[in-house]
């Protein structure tokens, strides 16, 4: 089963071809014989549905470029005749807007099912890091969007996020007039934002492959963090998982057009159908929801430059996880302790995002600094403390197989038939 | 994958072909149909917008050209021929021969009152625009118009007489409004 396509020329212009270049191998290596743990769960669906939303984003995306002008007068506008006068102007941005908010939404639990399962500790902390670089040029691309369409909310949202860097000493006012190209958000800023919104998500897709080619080296974790032993514990990715990823699809598009066609504007503020004036800031200005934790993170501390510090280390500190957490034993299901840290955690993430969203007074801020104080603990003291404390559980399977047969995984106790 | 089968061969053998035939169809009808439609509709989004549409039709007030001379106004982002035909010019265009012509159409066809012609001013060859409606403009060996690109000669009906533009110059849609106004589109 395994040599049959490798070595057999193929005929007609398929077997020409992949002979000289042999992509039709490559995808048939990557895409249908590729073997896969048997028992992954439906959190496995989100890196197929990333990848799928970041095809729909940059399709959409290139098609309302084509609408689009990147100038200050003109931008508001722009946007508005896509809205009422290109012939399904309203889908397409209405797609794009929430098509934003659908990758981060993926993109947040494929990183918590990294976390809970162990996926970013050996051999896959590059395949960790990587990802790692994707949400950060994720983030820089969203961020740079909501400027485009200029109302109020771009604006003054572009204003404060600039800003930022002005907390660095000296070299800071000289940073942010850079990134200006002048003294204020203006017409500058708009054309190189645009610039660098229509390159980076082609950064992304960059990226993205390198992810894969990590990815495959191992191949997928899966639910018990069991290393792949044998044949006996994988299945082809074909047609086992095309259609698993298929099913998923189908439940992320019902979500997905959803949002779309019954609450477009849902995720959205509504300031931003107000042209930018930048005499007149917003009573109350929130980032989107995807940047609301780490925006708690930054009005949590009273001192500007920690506070921006501590908001860049929120995402770093992903960056050294596998060195964190070095305990022997990937998935969460079989660390008890970890297990209930880690929800914890989930919980936490949860309530930054919420007191993002809240006024920086009184009782918010409070809770502002015991969530930011448990989002670094968890990482800096939980757990390199339970690398060193934590028992091994003595539910370990040896296998992925042996998991799946003796039924003590969690995962398939939960099927009836097993009883 | 023999692994697999040997495992699994109590539910292999009891599969229900029809029933998988019916739900691999209406999947991939549907995935068709429903990708087909939201394809569509993307790629709709790059046709005319209303906006666009919405500028397809000109009025032009006749009055201010005098027998002889020529006006150009824009529709749809393309140059407009008015000519006000002399007699002369009128004679011309009518007494032509019309089954030695390229491209066959008597002037009466071609207008809605002879004194005035009206024409895309897009030669049909590569869509250069054709010279003769500014005084001392070259108006070709038949005194229409002619286009420098390529060597087209039009006569005083817009019709191509000599040289490679295959057709007459395209008559627009338009309504005389009243005796002067014309409303183009
Ligand atoms: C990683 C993928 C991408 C993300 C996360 C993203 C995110 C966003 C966001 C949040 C907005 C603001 C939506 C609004 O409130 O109107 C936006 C707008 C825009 N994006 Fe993207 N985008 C991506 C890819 C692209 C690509 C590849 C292009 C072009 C080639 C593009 C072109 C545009 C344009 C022209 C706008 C302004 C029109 C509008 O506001 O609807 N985007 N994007
Ligand atoms: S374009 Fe007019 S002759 Fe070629």
């Amino acid at each position: 089963m395994k040599n049959n396509n490798e070595n057999q020329e193929q005929k007609g212009v398929t077997g020409w071809i992949d002979k000289r270049l042999p992509i039709f191998t490559f995808m048939n290596h990557n895409l249908r014989d590729y073997p896969t743990p048997k028992n992954l769960n439906y959190f496995w669906n989100f890196g197929s549905l990333a990848g799928i939303t970041l095809v729909i984003m940059i399709i959409t995306g290139i098609l309302l470029a084509m609408q689009y002008t990147a100038n200050t007068d003109l931008a508001f506008e722009s946007v508005e005749r896509i809205m009422r006068d290109v012939n399904n102007g309203w889908l397409l941005r209405y797609i794009h807007m929430n098509g934003a908010s659908m990758f981060f939404i993926i993109v947040f639990i494929h990183i918590f099912r990294g976390l809970y399962y162990g996926s970013y500790k050996y051999p896959r902390e590059i395949l960790w890091m990587l990802g790692v670089v994707i949400l950060l040029l994720m983030m820089a691309t969203a961020f740079m969007g909501y400027v485009l369409p200029w109302g109020q909310m771009s604006f003054w949202g572009a204003t404060v996020i600039t800003n930022l860097f002005s907390a660095f000493p000296i070299i800071g006012d000289y940073i942010v007039t850079f990134l200006w190209g002048g003294f204020s958000v203006d017409n500058p800023t708009l054309s190189r934002f645009f610039v660098l919104h229509y390159l980076l998500p082609f950064a992304i897709v960059g990226v993205v492959a390198l992810h894969l080619v990590a990815l495959h080296q191992f191949g997928s974790n899966n639910p018990t963090g069991v290393d792949v032993k044998s044949e006996n514990d994988t299945i082809p990715f074909h047609p086992y998982y095309t259609v698993k990823d298929y099913f998923g699809l189908g439940v992320f598009l019902i979500v997905f057009a959803g949002l779309v066609f019954f609450a477009p504007n849902f995720l959205g503020h509504p300031d931003n159908y107000i042209p930018a004036n930048p005499l007149q800031t917003p009573a109350h200005i929130v980032p989107e929801w995807y940047f609301l934790p780490f925006y708690a993170i930054l009005r949590a501390v009273p001192d500007k430059l920690l506070g921006v510090l501590l908001m860049f280390a929120a995402v770093l500190v992903l960056f050294f996880l596998p060195w964190l957490d070095k305990h022997k034993v990937r998935s969460a299901n079989f660390r008890p302790f970890y297990k209930q840290f880690y929800w914890l955690f989930a919980i936490d993430c949860i309530i930054l995002g919420w007191v993002g969203a809240m006024p920086a007074e009184g009782i918010y801020v409070l809770i502002a600094r015991i969530a930011t104080a448990y989002y670094f603990s968890f990482f800096l003291i939980i757990m390199p403390l339970l690398s060193k404390f934590e028992k091994v559980s003595d539910h370990l399977p040896s296998s992925i197989s042996s998991a799946v047969l003796s039924k003590k995984f969690d995962n398939s106790t939960k099927e009836s038939y097993v009883k | 994958m023999d692994k697999i089968d040997s495992k699994n061969k109590k539910t292999v053998s009891s599969v229900d072909e029809d029933k998988r035939d019916f739900l691999f169809v209406t999947t991939a009808g549907l995935a068709i149909a429903g990708g087909g439609v939201t394809l569509w509709s993307m790629i709709d989004t790059m046709n005319p917008s209303k906006d666009v549409l919405a500028l397809a039709s000109t009025e032009v007030d006749l009055s201010p050209i005098e027998e002889g001379q020529s006006l150009t106004v824009m529709w749809r982002g393309k140059p407009i021929f008015i000519r006000h035909r002399t007699n002369e010019e009128i004679d011309d265009a009518s007494g032509t021969d019309v089954t030695n012509l390229i491209h066959k159409a008597t002037d009466e066809s071609r207008v809605k009152n002879p004194k005035w012609l009206v024409v895309v001013g897009v030669c049909t060859h590569l869509g250069c625009v054709p010279l003769g409606q500014k005084i001392g403009d070259s108006k070709g060996d038949f005194n229409g118009w002619f286009c420098p690109c390529h060597g087209s000669h039009y006569d005083t009906s817009g019709r191509i007489r000599k040289g490679p533009a295959p057709l007459n110059l395209e008559v627009p849609p338009y309504e005389f409004v009243s005796d002067d106004i014309i409303r183009i589109g």
